[in-house]
């Protein structure tokens, strides 16, 4: 028996890289190139001469997963073997949206028909835990800790889907590894869509956020029906459909008071009016989305 | 084997050295072309793209990428699918390459590469040297310096030869200086369809990312592992000391020209004085050797064609029997003091028997013009190395006092 | 063994490396309580929830890393963590 991500690689214990990477093979199959950017899915897959993957995978650099893509898909076109096979780029938020933005804004703008899966564990998770441009308002990170004088990232999320969807991307979607069939669903859907297509996949990390290792798919749970993490899909620019959270609305503190990244809002002096800070961004997301 | 440039009068056209080699990336059957644009390397990305648009290459796709860094990602994305790959840069695009050039060639992606020679700013500057190239010479990419338009063409059905052969299968740099040949009209031959398919087999690599047989390319190399990876690279360009000999062999064969293998030699045979060069300046060096020997000074050009793999005993071979040797640089080490060309040539020579005084000379620097006078200058200089012994062992040769 | 060109792997190859050795709890079935909902095999981030007979799941213990997320999310609580003893 195999699997197409194949157990023994070197992810922690409840690793959301390992779910978001088995999910989406799982919505791919056999008939697909995975090119992946350094970080802790490439790392923990694939150390020589052993590899998770069951399907033809590159890593190359940090920051070129998207133009490699992009040539993966060149190349099977010039040589006719383009067919049936889907080219997916997966990798972390620094390799994305950070380093990486360059490569995917150009591939998207060129309009190669790839599927790009942004793992969003919120920071450089591989090297220690850094800051990156995906960190969320108030996590505590090794380069922006909270301490005396701070309450860790001071900057909002860079909204990515809304970059590709400048982009002119087909289809976009978020999507979170709490709603695995959900997140099936909306792969299954992007690879599908002739173009360039995005999947932007909230994954937890248990050693990066601090939180027991059982937690990962709770925690992802309510960071959407917090609305802190809104699941939507987006074609053609235009919202075309989101899930509503309603009666299942729970307050940021819920969310928030399992992670170690945010503990200090809860201990240190004015953590309340930063949680308050909090809900509002949340309740932003409710309703420019139309998740009530 | 002496340089043959019989070129059948009947076959010649006039052409811009960027064309020329346009035309020989396009009949070599390229399967991926990825481009940004960078003077002096504009036209020969412009011709292309000019063919792509006119259905002359086919089987090929062409990516305006966003970046040179994307340039060469995107071909490391192709060539691991089997594609064979193209791009061409220059100075800043090379620099700014410089990260992913280790990974291509690390990868074993036999990608090549046409670069246009230029300097590389700070201060910025569009004009010819060598300092882009040479400054990447630890990255594990062949290098090749072309002397003239015919040869810049011709070299590049070389470079995808060598690059592939299944011993090397390492990426290649075909060099040619910029504005000097990439502008510069001269009549020559284009690089013929039907021998090219005689000379250059498809590209049908062992590993490719294939979902029939599914790899995994770019793993990570633990301490235990990673120095055998680099030994093995060495021993693919020690492979390639030979290849580049063979290809040019085969090259005269099939097309009837030929330029040197890793060396070329030029009135070498009772020379007291040999100077060392790669690329354009050779022409000049020539002309100039013409004058000085029809004055009787024993005067001697090696042409270095093959930088990477460095051909240490092609160059002792032709020079062990000067009584001094000068080699010439269009590139700097910075904190050193010397050109490349002569760093390598010298230390290279230091364990040997051979041993006459070798000196280096920096010349024409952000494209400065070297006229035959700068080249008499350094004559004059390395006689005088023959009567009294080195002075000055490395400095620049038209260096403008009055600027100081 | 020796390197291949340019450090190719063969596919699935982790699978040399048991994981199962990292654990301090392990999971164990309740299978009164399982509803077959395949849940568990859905999320293991180990491919360490395989399938058995009758539409049940086993462990593969020398893969799983102990993680829980398979207990934590289980909607009958048919699966519980107990302390490794070794």
């Amino acid at each position: 028996m195999s699997f197409l991500f194949e157990a023994g690689h070197r992810g922690c214990a409840g690793c959301c890289d390992a779910m978001v990477a088995k999910f989406v093979l799982m919505a791919a199959g056999e008939d697909c190139i995975i090119i992946s950017p350094t970080g802790c899915l490439e790392v923990m897959t694939t150390p020589y001469p052993e590899s998770s993957w069951g399907v033809p995978w590159i890593h190359s650099l940090f920051e070129n997963a998207a133009s490699v893509a992009s040539g993966v898909e060149a190349g099977l076109k010039a040589l006719g073997k383009f067919e049936k096979t889907k080219v997916i780029a997966m990798g972390g938020d620094g390799a994305t949206l950070d380093i990486g933005i360059r490569g995917i804004s150009g591939a998207f703008e060129r309009g190669h028909d790839i599927t790009y899966v942004c793992i969003d564990n919120e920071a450089y998770m591989n090297t220690g835990v850094q800051r990156s441009g995906a960190t969320p308002f108030d996590a505590s990170t090794t380069t922006s800790p909270a301490g005396s004088e701070s309450f860790g990232n001071q900057r909002p999320k860079k909204d990515m889907p809304a970059i590709l969807a400048a982009h002119g991307a087909p289809y976009i979607a978020t999507c979170s590894l709490g709603y695995p069939k959900d997140l099936i669903k909306k792969v299954k859907k992007a690879l599908d869509v002739e173009g360039p297509t995005y999947i932007h996949a909230h994954a937890p990390c248990t050693t990066g956020w601090g939180f027991d290792t059982s937690k990962t798919v709770e925690i992802a749970k309510l960071a959407v029906q917090t609305g802190l993490w809104p699941l939507y899909e987006m074609e053609d620019g235009e919202i075309t459909s989101v899930k509503k959270i309603g009666k299942q609305k729970k307050p940021v503190e819920d969310y928030l008071r399992m992670q170690r990244r945010f503990k200090h809002l809860f201990t240190k002096e004015g953590g309340d009016e930063e949680l308050k800070k909090i809900q509002v961004l949340a309740d932003k997301n409710i309703v420019k989305f139309g998740l009530e | 084997m002496a340089v043959i440039r019989d070129l059948n009068k009947d076959k010649m056209d006039v052409v811009e050295g960027s064309y020329a080699v346009a035309h020989s990336v396009k009949v070599c059957k390229p399967n991926v072309i990825s481009a940004y644009p960078i003077t002096p390397q504009t036209h020969i990305v412009e011709d292309l793209s000019q063919f792509m648009a006119d259905g002359e290459i086919p089987n090929c796709e062409y990516i305006n990428v966003e970046s040179e860094f994307s340039a060469l990602s995107a071909l490391v994305g192709s060539s691991a699918v089997g594609a064979r790959c193209y791009s061409a840069t220059t100075s800043q695009g090379l620099e700014l390459m410089h990260e992913i050039l280790f990974n291509v060639s690390g990868m074993r992606l036999p990608i090549v590469m046409t670069i246009a020679n230029r300097a590389v700013s700070a201060p910025i500057n569009i004009w010819n040297d060598q300092q882009d190239s040479i400054s990447q010479r630890d990255t594990g990419w062949i290098q090749l310096y072309a002397e003239d338009l015919q040869e810049a063409s011709d070299m590049t059905a070389q470079a995808f030869k060598i690059a592939e052969d299944k011993d090397v299968m390492l990426p290649a740099m075909a060099c040619m200086d910029g504005f000097i040949l990439s502008h510069v009209y001269e009549p020559m031959v284009l690089l013929e369809q039907d021998l090219v398919d005689e000379y250059l087999p498809t590209y049908a690599p062992e590993y490719t990312l294939d979902t029939k047989n599914p790899l995994t390319f770019g793993a990570f190399a633990d301490p235990e592992i990673y120095t055998e990876f680099r030994y093995l690279q060495q021993k693919a360009m020690d492979n390639a000391l030979p290849k580049i000999e063979e290809a040019a062999n085969d090259f005269h064969k099939v097309f009837g020209r030929y330029y040197g293998g890793l060396v070329d030699e030029y009135e070498t045979e009772d020379a007291e004085i040999i100077l060392m060069a790669m690329g354009s300046v050779v022409g000049t060096i020539k002309d100039t050797i013409d004058g000085l020997r029809a004055k009787g000074v024993k005067v001697g050009l090696l042409k270095v064609r093959s930088f990477r793999p460095f051909p240490v005993e092609a160059i002792h071979n032709a020079i062990k029997n000067a009584k001094v040797v000068v080699a010439i640089d269009k590139n700097i080490s910075l904190g050193l003091n010397e050109g490349a060309l002569f760093t390598e040539t010298k230390a290279s020579l230091y364990n040997t028997n051979i041993d006459m005084p070798v000196i280096g000379r920096m010349i024409g620097h952000g494209g400065r013009d070297i006229p035959v006078s700068t080249i008499e200058k350094i004559v004059d200089e390395a006689a005088n190395v023959m009567k009294s012994g080195i002075s000055v062992e490395s400095q620049y040769a038209d260096l403008k006092e009055e600027l100081l | 063994m020796s390197i291949r060109l340019g450090g190719v792997c063969e596919p699935g190859s982790t699978r040399v490396n048991k994981t199962g050795g990292w654990r301090t709890f392990r999971p164990v079935y309740d299978y009164d309580k399982c509803i077959k909902c395949k849940l568990c095999e859905l999320l293991c981030p180990d491919m360490s929830v395989l399938e058995w007979e009758n539409g049940y799941f086993q462990f593969d213990y020398d893969f799983c890393k102990g993680c829980g997320i398979c207990a934590n999310e289980c909607p009958k609580n048919a699966i519980s963590m107990v302390l490794e003893e070794k």
